[in-house]
């Protein structure tokens, strides 16, 4: 694992390098083709729904638990009625703070 | 956005280090607030990244050479649930794969040659590209520059105390601390679902995509499973909506 994981830090340091300067020092002003682009953009909502997923559902789906899935859902409310990123985040945590302390 | 009054760098005279440095201060201050943010989110990471084994060197050095929390929360996450370091690193690379586009997009608004504008290009991160916009696709240098000099130590002295900290399993339970991942993510996924009715498609798909094949296979090739969603980017079917969603709000 702490191999592994030096490795890991690495490559992702590597590629997140690359990704930032690939813009600036490769294609300047150039823009790549629409469609490409717009796969790209794509890229984060699908990931970011892929990762909530994985995150709550843990193994084959074992790893459900109510506290979380509310303190999510207090998050979701939170961010959609406007509320700051870290504030939203900061209720949710609350949320499933408290059901855990009475449960 | 924030930096409407500004004037873009790119305009500006090379050589005019105080228009630079008022802009640079500007991004500063701008940065304050998210710097807040960041700080707790280092501290987070710092806390579960040790929880999870990384010992006290790998969670600084991660936050030092990779700098982006979403990359660095991706990395715990699937490396906990059991995924394989090729699946960990190719995840949290293609979170990271919207640097690629805002690269391009703050290209123009760079100096110098190759090196130098690859290295300026260091300074995006999600808040200063936010901060940093001038509207019309400009971008000014010296405010993106200075909101991210704000931010990065901010990542590291959070990630820093949160490794020192160490709070148990017990304690990130009881906290709620275990929820800032997924919430973090939660709260990052409903800003993109605004942007565009096909990013909510691809999220939809996504979503579906991630659920079914965590069935038979680790959280880290659910996620690499599911980017297949983002090739609907490719089609051009739902443009015809998504300008209607414009014109019509």
């Amino acid at each position: 694992m702490r191999a592994g994981l030096w490795i890991a830090i690495i490559a992702v340091a590597a590629a997140s390098f690359a990704l930032k300067a690939t813009g600036p020092a490769v294609l300047g002003q150039q823009e790549l083709p629409v469609r490409a682009n717009r796969a790209i953009s794509l890229l984060a909502p699908v990931l970011l729904a892929a990762l909530v997923i994985t995150d709550i559902a843990g193994e084959r789906w074992n790893g459900l638990s109510w506290p979380i899935l509310l303190g999510l859902a207090a998050t979701a409310i939170s961010r959609l009625l406007k509320a700051p990123s870290l504030g939203a985040v900061l209720i949710g945590m609350l949320v499933t703070a408290a059901l855990r302390f009475i449960t | 956005m924030t930096a409407g009054n500004q004037a873009p760098t790119q305009d500006s005279d090379p050589g005019d280090l105080p228009r630079f440095r008022g802009s640079f201060l500007g991004g500063m201050r701008a940065g304050v607030g998210l710097g807040v943010a960041v700080f707790v989110l280092g501290l987070t990471f710092g806390a579960l990244a040790r929880a999870d084994g990384w010992g006290l060197i790998a969670p600084l050095a991660g936050s030092a050479v990779i700098f982006s929390s979403s990359a660095q929360f991706t990395l715990v996450t699937v490396l906990s649930g059991g995924g394989a370091i090729p699946a960990a690193v190719a995840a949290a690379s293609l979170i990271n794969a919207r640097f690629l586009s805002m690269g391009l997009s703050v290209a123009p608004s760079l100096k110098g040659g190759r090196w130098r504008r690859s290295l300026e290009g260091q300074a995006v991160v999600d808040g200063s590209w936010i901060v940093a916009h001038l509207g019309g696709g400009r971008f000014d240098r010296a405010r993106l520059m200075g909101a991210t000099a704000v931010q990065y130590p901010a990542w590291i002295g959070g990630t820093a105390l949160g490794m020192l900290l160490a709070p148990t399993q017990h304690q990130i339970e009881a906290f709620g601390l275990d929820l800032m991942f997924p919430a973090f993510f939660l709260v990052m996924l409903i800003d993109e679902l605004r942007v565009s009715a096909q990013a909510r498609y691809a999220a939809m798909i996504g979503a579906a995509l991630a659920s079914s094949i965590i069935f038979i296979a680790p959280g880290g090739l659910a996620v690499i499973g599911a980017t297949a969603a983002a090739l609907i980017g490719l089609a051009d079917f739902p443009r015809g909506r998504e300008l209607c969603e414009r014109a019509y709000g």
